[in-house]
C-alpha cells in the first residue's frame, strides 16, 4: 500500500478521473438534451386516477406523467402534507393535466401515496388546442351547429374527419391574413411614405396626390374583399363542435375550429405513434409560435438564425480573408504588426456583451440614426434603420467573428509551404499572382474552416443578440415576397434567445419546459454539425499538407 | 490568344506574344499586381481600424463623464417690472426653459420671455380685500406649488402650469394659475389672527399639507386630505388641523416632508426642532438639532427633490445636507448630518433644488453661485456672476439655464448650465455613498424605480465584486478538473482515446452558454436544492472511490492487468465514475433523513445559512463546465508539447513517470497552465447568459457560496435596453462595458504573451 502510494500510481489514477468525469459530464449534459428534446414529442399514456389527499377533497386526476421525484417525508411535512411518521420517503409525480381554461390547474404535483392504481383507458383523449393549451378528456358527441351528429364509439371517426376539414379552412385563414394581407398592409404601408415622401420635398403635386390616393383606394377595395372571404371561412370553421368529458364528471364543448391535433395515445399501436412522432416533430420545427411562443413550432426562430448567420458569413468571409492576407503576406513584419496581430486575436476573447454594447451605440443609434435621417426622413419619427434589426445583428456577429476568420485563414497561410511561393515567384509570377493563383486556392479549406467555425460561434452568440436585434416575438419573416424580399431592418427571432425567453420569461413555465429542451436540441444538434465540419476539415488539411511539405 | 503568322513570324517559334502585346501584358499585370496590394492593405488595415474603433466608441461614450460642468453668464437684460416698487417673492422656469415668471408681494406673477425679459402676459392672484400678502412659501420644484399668506391670516395655496397648445403649428406655452385647495383663502389654525413669519405647502400622497409659523413661536398646520371621484372626476377635500406645540420664539422657517409624517421647523438660531406628526393630535417633538457651528446662522434651508435630504446654508458660507437616518437602538428616524459640500466665500442666501435630481444651486451674499450634487457630494462649479449679493435664483426643470437676481433688482441674470452627468465622480462610482433614506455610507446598484424623486444609486463596486464572485466558484471548479485532466490526457494517456478525448472536451467550447444556462437554471438548480446532499457526498466520494478503484486494480493478478495497456486508466474509471455518480444521487435522500432531520435545505436556515435556489454554486457549476474546455485546451497543448528529450532523461534517470511529471513537465509547463488559467478567467468575467439564467441577478455584495449575485455582463444585457441614449445610466453601462473590455483585453494579452515566450523556449530546448 505504502509501496503504491509513493510510486505515485494514486496521482495519475485521479488525473485519470478528471478526464473521465470531465467526459461523464459532456455526454451527460448531451444525453440530457437529446433525451428531453426528443422525448417532448411522444404521444405519453393518458394515465387516470384518484387522488385522496388527507384533509381535501378527493381529486379525479386524467393527465400524462411528466416525472417523478424521490422526497424526504420531512421535506413534504413541512411543505404542509400529512405524512405518516414512520415514512420516510415519499415519490412525488408532476402530472399535466391541461384544460387550463376549465381547472385553472394544468400541472399538479402529486404524492404517489395517495393515489389509487393508475388505469389507463383506452378513450382518453388529448386535443391540442390554438388556445389554453392542451385539452383532455373523453369525447362524448359531436356537434354541427349545435345539432347533434355522432354519439358514443362513432365520435371518433367522425371527428377526425372533420378535424381534416376544419383545419384546411385553418390553413387558408392563416394564409389569407399572413400572406395576402401582409402584402397589402405592406402596400398601403409604402403608398403612405410615399405621400409623406412628396410632401418633405415638396413636390406633392395634384396629380400624384390623385394618383396615391386611387393606389390607396384600389388597396382599399382589395382589403375588403379579402375581409369578406375570410368572415365567410370564420363561420364555416365555426360549424363543428365536440363536446368532451373531463376528469372530474364535467362536459366541456370545444370548437373544432380551436383544435390543431387530436390523438387517443392509450389506443395507438407503436407505429402510429412513431408517424404520430415524426408528424410532431415536422409541425415543431416548420410551425409558428403560438400562445407567447410556449406552444407550436419555431420556424420563425430557425429561419432568423439562418438568414442572419448567412448575412453575417457574407459580411465576415470577404473581410477576414482580407485582414488575413494582409496580416500575412503584405504587412511589414515587425513589432508593430506583433502587436496589432496579438490585440486582433485577443479580441476573440473579448466578451460577447461588449461587442452587443459597441452594436448598439455604433452601428444602431449612430450610424442607423444616420441612415434614417438620410434616407428614410418620411418614415421618421419611427426609425427604420435606427432600431435593432436582422442588418445590425449580423454586423455586430461578423465583427465577433472576425478574429475567429482572420486567425483560422492566417493559419491557412502559414501551413502553405515557402517552396511553392519561391517557385511561383521563380518562375516570373507578381506577388499578386502568386497570392491570388497559389497561394490562397490552397489555403481555401482553412478559410473554409474559419468560416464554419464562425457560423458555429455566431449560432451560439446570444448576449450581444438581446441588444442588437432579435426578438422574442418577430411579426414578420426577414424574407417574403414583398419587394425588396430581403428585408434587413426587421427584427428577428433566435433561437438561442427563443430558449432564454421561453424558459425564463413565460407565463406558462412548467408547460414550455418540453418545448425549450426540443428547441435546445434543435440548437445543439446545429452547432454539433458545423462543429463536426471543421473539425473534420481541419484535420484532413493537417495531414494533408503535413504529407506534402515532407 | 492566337498569334497571327502572317504578320509577324517568330524566330525561333515561340507562343511568346509580340513585344508591343507584351509590354501591354506587363503592364495590366503590374496594374494587378498593384490592385491587389491596395485592394488587400485597404481591406486589412479598414478591419483592423473597425476592430480598433470597439475601443474609441466605447471611451467615447464614456467620456462625456468625465466633463466637468460648466456654468457661465449667458446674457442679462433690464427687468420690465424694474420701477413698479415691488419686492420679487419668487422667480421660476418653464419646463422648456423659453419663459419665466417672477411672483411680486402685489400678488402679480409676471410672465416674460426668459431670453430678453419681454413682457408676455401679467396675471393677479386673488388678495383679499383690504389686505396685503405678507407671507410667501412654496412646495417642491416639480410640483410648481406656492403658497400666499395675507395680513389676515388668511393662506391661499396656488399652482402654476405651463399648458402648450400647438395651435398655429409651433409650440405655445402659456401659464396657467389653479387652486388645488379652491380659490377662496384658508385660515389656517384658531380664529386667532396671526402673520405668518414662515409658510409652506407640500403635496403628498394622501393631500396637502399647509403650515405657517409666527414671530411668536406659534405653528399652525392643516392637512387637506384630497380624494378624487373616479366617475365625476370631482376631487373631495377633507380638513383636519393638528396641534403643534407652541416654540416661542421666531420661526424662520417650516418644512414637511412628502409623507406627511415630519415636520422641521427652523428658529432664527439656527435650530432644528424635527416633530413626528403622525398622530395628528399628539405631534411629538423628537429632538432639537443644531444644524450649523456656534455662532452662525441659517439663512437659507431647503429640501432636494424628493424632501428626504435638506440643504442648510450658513451664514459662514457652509453648505450641508441632513437626512432622516433610523436609529439602530430605538428605531426613531433622527435628522443627522450627511455631508458637507465645498464652503462659499460669503453668506448663503437662496438655495434651489433641481426638478428631477439630487443636485441644487446656491447663491451666496458676495454674489457667487455654486452648483453642488448631493449623491456624489460634489460642487460641480462655483463662480461669481454678479456684484452685491444674489437675492434669488431658479434653475430650470433641463438643468440647463437659470435665472439670479442680485441686489440690483433692475436687472436679471440668465446663466447657461451644462452639467449632464453630475453623479458620476470616482468616488461616486468606486467608493461608499450615503444614500438616503439608509443609515449609513454603502454600496449599491440600483438605477431605477416607478418613484420619480427616486435617487438613483450607480456603485460599480456590487457588480465588480458579483463578476469576481462568478468567477471566483467557476474556476474553483474548473481549474483542478480541467488542468489533472490536461496533465493524464497529454502525458499518460494512449493515443487512441486522446484522438476522442480531445475533440469532445473542445466540442464542449462550442455548446452555446445559453444552453448550459437553461440547464443550471432550470434543471439543475431545483435539483441541487432538492438535493442538497450530494454536494457533500459528491465532493468526497468521487476521489475516494477512484482511489480505492485504483487500489483494487493494483492488487489484482499481473495477467488480468495485462488485459488493458498502459494509458487505459480513464477509460477503466468510467464504470466507477457512473456508479459513483448512482450512489451519490440515491443516497441523497437517505443522508437528509440520516443526518439532517429529513431535510438538509430547511437545516441550512435553521443553522441560519442563507440559500437562494439560483446562487454563486450553481453559476459557478455552469460557468466552470464553460470553462473547463478554454483551460484544457490550452494546458493539454502546453504539456504535450513539452519536448520528449526532456521527460525521456528523467524517466532513464530513473524518476517514476508522476515524479517526471511533477519535477518536468508541470516545471517546464507551467507557463502555458497559467496562461489557460488567465484565459479561462477571462472567459468567465465576461459570460453573460449563464450568469443571467443562473444566479438570481440580484445585486448584492457578499461572497456568499448559497446566495445569488449580478455580474457587469449580465447587468449590461438587463439594462442596457431599458434606458434612455444619452442618460447617465446609459453611460455608466457603457463604462462598464468598457470596465469588461480592458479587463479581460489585458488579461488575455498577458496570456498571449506569456504563450509565446513558452514557445520560443521550447525551440530552444
Amino acid at each position: 500500500m505504502k509501496q503504491w502510494w509513493k510510486s505515485g500510481a494514486p496521482w495519475i489514477w485521479l488525473n485519470g478521473g478528471a478526464v473521465t468525469i470531465s467526459m461523464v459530464m459532456v455526454f451527460g449534459l448531451i444525453t440530457l438534451i437529446l433525451v428531453r428534446g426528443f422525448s417532448a414529442f411522444w404521444p405519453h399514456p393518458v394515465l387516470q386516477t384518484t387522488y385522496t389527499q388527507p384533509g381535501e377533497a378527493q381529486f379525479e386526476i386524467l393527465g400524462t406523467l411528466r416525472r417523478s421525484q424521490l422526497f424526504t417525508a420531512e421535506a413534504m411535512r413541512d411543505a404542509g402534507l400529512d405524512i405518516p411518521q414512520e415514512q420516510s420517503l415519499v415519490e412525488r409525480h408532476l402530472i399535466k393535466m391541461g384544460n387550463r381554461d376549465v381547472t385553472s390547474r394544468d400541472f399538479g404535483f402529486f404524492v404517489a401515496d395517495f393515489m389509487t392504481p393508475w388505469s389507463y383507458p383506452r378513450d382518453a383523449t388529448v386535443l391540442e388546442r390554438r388556445e389554453w393549451g392542451d385539452f383532455v378528456g373523453f369525447p362524448v358527441r359531436l356537434l354541427e351547429d349545435g345539432g347533434t351528429v355522432a354519439t358514443g364509439e362513432a365520435v371518433w371517426p367522425e371527428f377526425k374527419t372533420r378535424l381534416t376539414r376544419s383545419n384546411a379552412l385553418y390553413d387558408e385563414i392563416r394564409q389569407i391574413e399572413r400572406v395576402d394581407i401582409g402584402r397589402i398592409n405592406f402596400a398601403i404601408e409604402r403608398v403612405r411614405l410615399d405621400r409623406r415622401r412628396a410632401i418633405l420635398r415638396d413636390s406633392l403635386t395634384a396629380e400624384l396626390d390623385a394618383e396615391l390616393a386611387e393606389r390607396r383606394a384600389a388597396l382599399d377595395a382589395d382589403y375588403a374583399v379579402l375581409e369578406a372571404r375570410l368572415n365567410e371561412l370564420y363561420q364555416d370553421a365555426a360549424r363543428d363542435s365536440i363536446v368532451m368529458r373531463v376528469a372530474d364528471g364535467r362536459e366541456v364543448t370545444v370548437r373544432l375550429a380551436d383544435i390543431v391535433k387530436a390523438w387517443q395515445p392509450n389506443n395507438m399501436s407503436v407505429f402510429q405513434k412513431v408517424w404520430f412522432y415524426i408528424v410532431d416533430f415536422k409541425d415543431f420545427i416548420f410551425g409558428y409560435p403560438r400562445e407567447a411562443n410556449t406552444e407550436g413550432g419555431i420556424f420563425p426562430a430557425i429561419f432568423g438564425t439562418v438568414v442572419m448567420v448567412l448575412v453575417m458569413s457574407i459580411i465576415v468571409t470577404p473581410f477576414g480573408i482580407l485582414a488575413a492576407i494582409y496580416l500575412r503576406e503584405y504587412a511589414k513584419q515587425g513589432p508593430l504588426l506583433r502587436t496589432v496581430r496579438i490585440s486582433v486575436y485577443n479580441l476573440a476573447g473579448v466578451p460577447s456583451i461588449v461587442f452587443g454594447v459597441f452594436g448598439l451605440g455604433f452601428f444602431v443609434y449612430f450610424m442607423g440614426g444616420a441612415i434614417d435621417r438620410t434616407f428614410y426622413p418620411e418614415a421618421l419619427p419611427a426609425p427604420t434603420f435606427g432600431t435593432p434589426g436582422l442588418f445590425w445583428a449580423s454586423l455586430t456577429l461578423a465583427l465577433l467573428t472576425l478574429p475567429v476568420v482572420i486567425v483560422s485563414t492566417e493559419e491557412g497561410l502559414a501551413r502553405i509551404p515557402s517552396t511553392l511561393r519561391e517557385g511561383s515567384l521563380a518562375l516570373g509570377a507578381t506577388k499578386g499572382e502568386t497570392l491570388w493563383k497559389v497561394v490562397v486556392p490552397l489555403a481555401t479549406p482553412a478559410m473554409m474552416t474559419g468560416l464554419i467555425l464562425a457560423i458555429a460561434r455566431a449560432a451560439g452568440e446570444v448576449a450581444p443578440l438581446m441588444l442588437v436585434g432579435v426578438v422574442k416575438l418577430a411579426p414578420t419573416l426577414p424574407i417574403d415576397g414583398n419587394f425588396p424580399f430581403i428585408h434587413l431592418e426587421r427584427k428577428i427571432m433566435h433561437l438561442g434567445f427563443h430558449i432564454y425567453d421561453v424558459g425564463f420569461q413565460s407565463p406558462h413555465a412548467e408547460a414550455a419546459e418540453q418545448l425549450v429542451y426540443a428547441t435546445a436540441l434543435i440548437l445543439v444538434l446545429l452547432i454539433v454539425m458545423l462543429n463536426l465540419t471543421a473539425i473534420t476539415i481541419r484535420n484532413h488539411l493537417r495531414e494533408k499538407f503535413r504529407a506534402e511539405s515532407d | 490568344m492566337s498569334t497571327p503568322a502572317t504578320e509577324q513570324p517568330l524566330s525561333s517559334g515561340s507562343l511568346l506574344p509580340d513585344t508591343e502585346r507584351r509590354l501591354k501584358l506587363r503592364k495590366v499585370r503590374a496594374l494587378r499586381d498593384g490592385l491587389s496590394l491596395y485592394g488587400v492593405g485597404g481591406g486589412g488595415i479598414g478591419v483592423i481600424i473597425a476592430l480598433g474603433l470597439i475601443f474609441v466608441y466605447l471611451f467615447y461614450e464614456t467620456f462625456p463623464m468625465l466633463k466637468p460642468a460648466s456654468v457661465a453668464l449667458d446674457t442679462q437684460f433690464e427687468v420690465p417690472w424694474a420701477d413698479d416698487g415691488q419686492n420679487t417673492l419668487h422667480l421660476t422656469l418653464d419646463r422648456f426653459e423659453t419663459i419665466g415668471a417672477r411672483f411680486a408681494d402685489s400678488g402679480e406673477i409676471t410672465v416674460f420671455a426668459a431670453g430678453t425679459g419681454a413682457v408676455r402676459e401679467r396675471i393677479q392672484v386673488p388678495v383679499p380685500e383690504g389686505t396685503e400678502i405678507t407671507a410667501f412659501g412654496r412646495g417642491e420644484n416639480r410640483r410648481s406649488l406656492f403658497v400666499y399668506g395675507f395680513s389676515d391670516g388668511s393662506v391661499l395655496p396656488i399652482s402654476v402650469e405651463y399648458p402648450q397648445s400647438f395651435a398655429t403649428g409651433v409650440r405655445e406655452i402659456s401659464v396657467e394659475l389653479s387652486y388645488p385647495l379652491g380659490e377662496a383663502p384658508i385660515r389656517l389654525g384658531d380664529d386667532e389672527i396671526s402673520e405668518f413669519s414662515a409658510l409652506t405647502v407640500i403635496q403628498g400622497r394622501t393631500g396637502f399639507i399647509v403650515a405657517g409659523g409666527t414671530e411668536a413661536g406659534e405653528l399652525d398646520m392643516a392637512l387637506f386630505a384630497t380624494r378624487t371621484n373616479l366617475m365625476t372626476g370631482q376631487t373631495q377635500v377633507t380638513r383636519s388641523d393638528y396641534r403643534l406645540p407652541s416654540l416661542g420664539r421666531p420661526i424662520r422657517q417650516i418644512l414637511v416632508n412628502e409623507t406627511l409624517r415630519n415636520v422641521f421647523v427652523i428658529d432664527e438660531r439656527g435650530r432644528l426642532f424635527n416633530f413626528d406628526i403622525v398622530d395628528r393630535n399628539n405631534p411629538s417633538l423628537i429632538e432639537e438639532v443644531r444644524l450649523v457651528d456656534d455662532g452662525v446662522e441659517v439663512t437659507a434651508a431647503e429640501f432636494l427633490v424628493g424632501s428626504r435630504s435638506l440643504i442648510v446654508g450658513g451664514s459662514d458660507g457652509s453648505v450641508r445636507q441632513w437626512f432622516l437616518v433610523r436609529d439602530e437602538e430605538t428605531n426613531t428616524p433622527r435628522i443627522t448630518m450627511i455631508r458637507s459640500f465645498r464652503q462659499h466665500p460669503a453668506a448663503i442666501t437662496f438655495i434651489d433644488p433641481e426638478y428631477i435630481r439630487k443636485g441644487f444651486l446656491v447663491g451666496d451674499a458676495s454674489g457667487t453661485v455654486g452648483l453642488h450634487y448631493a449623491t456624489s457630494n460634489v460642487t460641480l462649479a462655483m463662480k461669481p456672476v454678479v456684484e452685491g449679493a444674489i437675492t434669488r435664483l431658479a434653475i430650470g426643470p433641463n438643468n440647463s439655464r437659470a435665472l439670479i437676481e442680485g441686489e440690483d433688482a433692475t436687472r436679471l441674470q440668465v446663466l447657461k448650465i451644462d452639467n449632464p452627468h453630475p453623479q458620476t465622480s470616482l468616488s461616486g462610482l468606486w467608493g461608499r455613498v450615503w444614500y438616503e433614506g439608509r443609515s449609513e455610507p454603502e454600496f449599491i446598484w440600483q438605477s431605477s424605480s416607478a418613484d420619480d424623486a427616486f435617487e438613483a444609486k450607480f456603485s460599480i463596486v456590487p457588480l465588480s465584486v458579483g463578476t469576481l464572485k462568478a468567477a471566483l466558484f467557476a474556476m474553483l471548479l474548473a481549474t483542478p478538473l480541467a488542468i489533472m485532466g490536461a496533465i493524464y490526457t497529454a502525458y499518460f494517456m494512449s493515443p487512441r482515446i486522446r484522438r476522442v478525448v480531445k475533440p469532445s472536451i473542445e466540442l464542449m467550447e462550442a455548446l452555446p452558454t445559453v444552453i448550459l444556462g437553461f440547464l443550471a437554471g432550470i434543471w439543475l438548480a431545483p435539483y441541487v436544492e432538492n438535493n442538497l446532499p450530494i454536494l457533500i457526498t459528491g465532493a468526497i466520494l468521487f476521489p475516494s472511490l477512484i482511489l480505492a478503484a485504483a487500489f483494487g486494480w493494483s492488487r489484482l493478478p499481473a495477467e488480468v492487468r495485462r488485459f488493458v495497456p498502459d494509458g487505459w486508466e480513464a477509460a477503466l474509471l468510467v464504470p466507477v465514475v457512473l456508479f459513483t455518480g448512482w450512489i451519490v444521487v440515491t443516497s441523497s435522500p437517505w443522508i437528509e433523513v440520516w443526518f439532517f432531520d429529513g431535510s438538509m435545505r430547511q437545516w441550512f436556515s435553521d443553522v441560519g445559512i442563507p440559500y437562494d435556489q439560483r446562487n454563486a454554486l450553481i453559476v459557478g457549476m455552469a460557468m466552470g463546465f464553460a470553462v473547463i474546455p478554454t483551460i484544457f485546451s490550452i494546458a493539454e497543448d502546453a504539456v504535450f508539447n513539452v519536448p520528449k528529450h526532456l521527460t525521456m532523461g528523467s524517466l532513464a534517470l530513473g524518476a517514476t513517470p508522476w515524479q517526471t511529471v511533477m519535477g518536468v513537465v508541470l516545471l517546464t509547463a507551467s507557463p502555458g497552465i497559467f496562461s489557460a488559467i488567465m484565459i479561462g478567467f477571462g472567459r468567465a468575467v465576461g459570460e453573460t447568459m449563464i450568469v443571467l439564467m443562473a444566479s438570481g441577478n440580484s445585486p448584492v455584495l457578499n461572497f456568499n457560496l448559497f446566495e445569488g449575485m449580478r455580474t457587469l455582463a449580465a447587468n449590461i444585457a438587463v439594462e442596457l435596453p431599458e434606458t434612455d441614449v444619452g442618460s447617465t445610466h446609459f453611460r455608466v453601462l457603457f463604462l462598464s462595458a468598457l470596465v469588461l473590455l480592458v479587463f479581460t483585453f489585458l488579461l488575455n494579452t498577458a496570456a498571449e504573451i506569456v504563450r509565446q515566450r513558452l514557445r520560443k523556449r521550447y525551440a530552444s530546448l
